[in-house]
């Protein structure tokens, strides 16, 4: 599947740049404005969103919100220095303006011209639609509705439910004075129930919820309603039923699909290119060395189809990619955006991001996971003679000089003789990346993506991204339950 | 580099964006309405190993609408403010408000209940700040963190300085609004030894730049703070007693306020649901907000719903005085609202404050926690389980930094197993309190 660049930019022109009364050209002007004596690049990023909500309470959609964002962000840069302003406005004036206050980070030097309009040719990795439209009003609040009666009807100790559907139709383009051109409309749609359970005095809560790049319609196609409202009272359920988690070191077996949030965490981060330029990530300098067990091989893909991370181009108007970052255990590649690249003499590899127009882009991560192995998941588990079999995840959270994570259990159970016992209380988790990856021993052949529930948190700036793993058995983690 | 902003002349915008905002919502067709309106402007730079990395002027506004059509109700909102965009989005706001369900309790606050005293409280303190300025002192500040013995580099120090406006407007003719400003520094540095590398940062944070610590003391004392953690083992794993240093003990406050927060109790997704007049602390323990208090981080005379604020007790004397209702909340519930649409503001603590040698005096044995990681507090049951960072105390005194570590127990047990309460106190948000002491709690490590 091969999108049409130019169908693409017409659309992107006519939504960003008509208004103001712009057009591909201008954009060449407002360059101009950047490119003061100094500079050595510069771009523009337009974008508009809208943005929906629709929220179920006490069987009712009492809420609803709809929210519409855009504007331009300019950056200019000179070595390392980068100068930075947007305007909500997408004008000559603002343009104009924006240009000149980015690009005062620098004074002298010489002056480089922009370079001739390069189109970007990437491949399609989702349909360039408005998702918002793919529902009526009326099937939104009615998909809602049936999450409400299918938990409702699952058990009677559910209380409370509560369901949302939201989705966001963005469109952007990216004008940078290396000659990149580039627009990409992106869908993102997203369906989460959340219950309380009450039983024996006991209150607990359970939510599953899911999404990807595509329109709404999709979701009710999909039955999300009742597939998510079953998941999420059962795991309320299996909560009323945890007893105390441990505490102390313990073999882990972490289940497939979400619980990659560990990769994420342990060795995303720390992958990214902004922290190793800085040498400020525990994994800087590694480059070609051992940092996870033999077996251990993970990526970085925004190639995948309608995936909650996946890009067909970064916000830097680079094709979105499939880059390795570990392979079979050895340290194979950063992930980069323009000016890490550049200053480190790499390539970029699609990975820049940005929450908004109002933001600077960053190395981020996609979607981000770890290949299949040989082992058969029973077998895993009928390894471990004392440990936690973990299955679904609340956040995590890095530090990425010490590579220290801790991610936080919110459905895990006891394994004892090899067999899956009780349901334990959520606990966190906490180890070292380079260190929890090489103590890796079993890989299980059943490689699962979430959902797509992900948000990615840096430097106060949220993005959707993706995570993935199979089965596997980490030897020894650090397990903070209240059994001593 | 700077940018003009006269607050004076984009409040009296603002206020006429609402004004019309509102009429024109009446004119649609809404029952009733609501606006909430601002915008902000500021500058941030940072910079690391002594140069400038970057330089950010933002300047954001927004506007958000919520109708009411009987008792249905809907919202809209953008970062446009022009008028044709209002004209979008309140007409976005009826579309909305025709598929909602019926909820009684929505609609705005009570009419009488709306603030009539609106005094001025110090908060607008705009910096006259140019970039080589702003520059010059996130420079200073780091150039003193790097020059201290043992740092090895520098994540770089930042500075960020800004200035905005906010209005509310609702139909019963109320119309608050509020200039306000907000400027901080901060440094992270980078040390390392056999054992491996370390970061931590200090910062500040002030309504009014004069208020703001000497950026060679901010460079200082992160540089202090990141050697400190060198050589960091991992304490044993068994029950302890646990000191949360000030920096980290106002979000224990924050697990209790979210608890007692009306959102929470009417979900039944608090596991303090049903517990007004219970003792939930020692009795020497009270904690009360001040949202008048003048130059205070969370100030303001009228909450979210535009209803006057006032001075009210949370926990009176260890037990649960009052929860914390906005007007929708409080219906949901059968009670009133307390004035805390968008929250408590400026939280205080009244206990016999402790030294903090006190403190570890009493601890004896067990772990100072300076740093929390991660999200496993579960508000409907109270189970608390965080990754940690901090010091080995034994004697009474602290013995070594320890890291890689969890500590877990149930908020409620830690609420009623507090020890004492420092005299430490940590003033650079809107929540003021010093170090807790809890008695016991499951610290998982080696």
């Amino acid at each position: 599947m091969t999108i049409r660049p130019h169908a693409l930019l017409d659309t992107a022109a006519e939504i960003l740049l008509h208004p103001g009364g712009l057009n591909l050209e201008a954009l060449d002007t407002g360059l101009g404005h950047v490119l003061t004596p100094g500079v050595d690049y510069a771009d523009l990023y337009l974008q508009r969103s809208w943005h929906e909500s629709w929220v179920l309470e006490d069987g009712e959609v009492k809420e609803a919100g709809y929210n519409i964002d855009g504007g331009v962000g300019v950056r200019a840069m000179a070595g390392e220095k980068t100068g930075f302003a947007y305007s909500n406005q997408i004008t000559a004036d603002a343009l104009a303006e924006t240009g000149r206050t980015a690009s005062g980070i620098v004074r002298s030097g010489s002056r480089l011209g922009v370079a001739p309009r390069a189109i970007c040719h990437a491949p399609a990795r989702y349909a360039t639609v408005d998702p918002l439209t793919g529902l009526s009003a009326d099937e939104k609040v009615a998909l809602l509705k049936r999450a409400d009666r299918v938990a409702r009807a699952a058990d009677p100790s559910v209380s409370q439910v509560s369901a949302s559907l939201t989705g966001v139709h963005e469109v952007v383009l990216v004008r940078a004075s290396d000659g990149t051109l580039a627009a990409d409309i992106r869908p993102l749609v997203r369906f989460n129930v959340s219950v309380i359970a009450v039983k024996n005095g006991r209150r607990e809560r359970g939510s599953a919820g899911g999404g990807g790049r595509y329109a709404m319609d999709r979701l009710r196609d999909d039955d999300v309603a009742e597939r998510f409202a079953k998941e999420a009272v059962r795991q309320a359920l299996v909560n009323l039923e945890a007893v105390d988690a441990p505490a102390g070191q313990l073999p882990v077996v972490l289940g497939p699909g979400w619980p990659g949030i560990l990769l994420h965490e342990a060795v995303g981060h720390g992958l990214e290119g902004d922290f190793n330029r800085k040498g400020s990530s525990a994994f800087a300098g590694r480059m070609g060395q051992r940092v996870a067990a033999k077996g251990v091989t993970v990526v970085d893909d925004a190639t995948l189809g309608d995936r909650r991370g996946s890009l067909a181009v970064d916000d830097e108007g680079t094709p979105g990619q499939y880059t390795p970052l570990i392979e079979d255990g050895i340290l194979t590649g950063y992930m980069q955006d323009k000016l890490n690249a550049r200053l480190m003499g790499m390539t970029t590899t699609g990975n820049a991001r940005r929450e908004s127009f109002a933001h600077l882009p960053m190395p981020r991560m996609t979607n981000t996971y770890m290949l299949a192995g040989q082992d058969d998941p029973a077998d895993i588990i009928g390894s471990v003679k004392r440990g936690l079999y973990a299955v679904s995840f609340g956040g995590g959270q890095v530090d990425i000089t010490s590579g220290k994570f801790v991610f936080s259990a919110s459905e895990a159970y006891l394994i004892e003789d090899g067999r899956i016992t009780a349901p334990v209380k959520g606990a966190t988790l906490i180890g070292n990346g380079p260190e929890a990856m090489g103590r890796v021993s079993m890989i299980g052949h059943d490689l699962e993506l979430d959902t797509g529930i992900g948000v990615c948190g840096k430097e106060g700036q949220g993005v959707p991204v993706g995570v993935g793993q199979p089965t596997l058995k980490i030897d020894e983690i650090t397990v903070g339950g209240t059994q001593s | 580099m700077t940018q003009a902003f006269d607050a004076v002349a984009q409040q009296r915008q603002l206020e006429s964006r609402a004004e019309q905002a509102l009429a024109l919502a009446r004119r649609l067709g809404a029952d009733a309405a609501e606006i909430g309106a601002s915008v902000d402007q500021g500058i941030g730079v940072s910079v690391r190993e002594g140069e400038v990395e970057t330089v950010e002027l933002s300047r954001d506004q927004g506007i958000a609408v919520t109708v009411y059509v009987g008792a249905r109700k809907g919202s809209a909102s953008s970062t446009d403010a022009s008028e044709a965009s209002i004209h979008a989005v309140v007409e976005k706001a009826l579309g909305i408000a025709r598929h909602t369900g019926e909820d009684p309790a929505a609609g705005l606050a009570d009419a009488e209940l709306m603030a009539r005293e609106l005094p001025d409280l110090d908060v607008h303190h705009p910096w006259a700040l140019g970039t080589d300025e702003a520059i010059d002192v996130a420079l200073a500040c780091e150039s003193a963190g790097r020059r201290v013995a043992g740092i090895r580099q520098s994540e770089g120090a930042s500075l960020s300085s800004g200035e905005g406006v906010r209005v509310y407007a609702n139909s019963h003719g109320f119309l608050g609004s509020q200039r306000g400003s907000r400027h901080s520094l901060s440094c992270l540095l980078i040390a390392e030894d056999a054992s491996g590398m370390q970061r931590d940062y200090d910062y500040t944070s002030a309504r009014d730049p004069r208020d703001l610590v000497a950026a060679e003391t901010v460079g200082r004392r992160a540089a202090e703070r990141t050697l400190q953690r060198l050589g960091a083992q991992r304490p044993a794993t068994g029950r302890l007693p646990v000191m949360f240093d000030a920096t980290v003990a106002s979000g224990l406050v924050g697990h209790l306020m979210s608890a007692i927060a009306g959102g929470s109790l009417y979900r039944q997704a608090s596991f303090l649901c049903d517990r007004l007049g219970e003792p939930l602390f020692p009795e020497w323990l009270t904690l009360f907000e001040r949202p008048m208090e003048r130059g205070a981080m969370a100030s303001s005379p009228f909450d979210n719903d535009g209803v006057q604020t006032r001075d009210n007790v949370f926990i009176e004397r260890g037990r649960l005085a009052s929860y914390m209702l906005s007007a929708y909340s409080a219906r949901r519930l059968g009670m009133q609202t307390t004035g805390n649409a968008g929250g408590a503001r400026n939280l205080r603590i009244a206990a016999p404050l402790l030294s903090r040698d006190e403190l570890l005096g009493r601890m004896e044995r067990g772990v100072l926690v300076t740093e929390l990681m991660g999200q496993g507090v579960n508000g409907v049951t109270g189970d608390y389980s965080r990754g940690a960072a901090g010091f080995w105390v034994e004697n009474g005194e602290i013995q070594y930094p320890v890291e890689e570590f969890t500590i877990a127990g149930n908020l409620e047990a830690m609420f009623k197993g507090l020890v004492g309460v420092g005299d430490d106190l940590d003033t650079r948000g809107s929540i003021h309190t010093g170090s807790w002491l809890i008695d016991e709690m499951t610290v998982a490590g080696g």
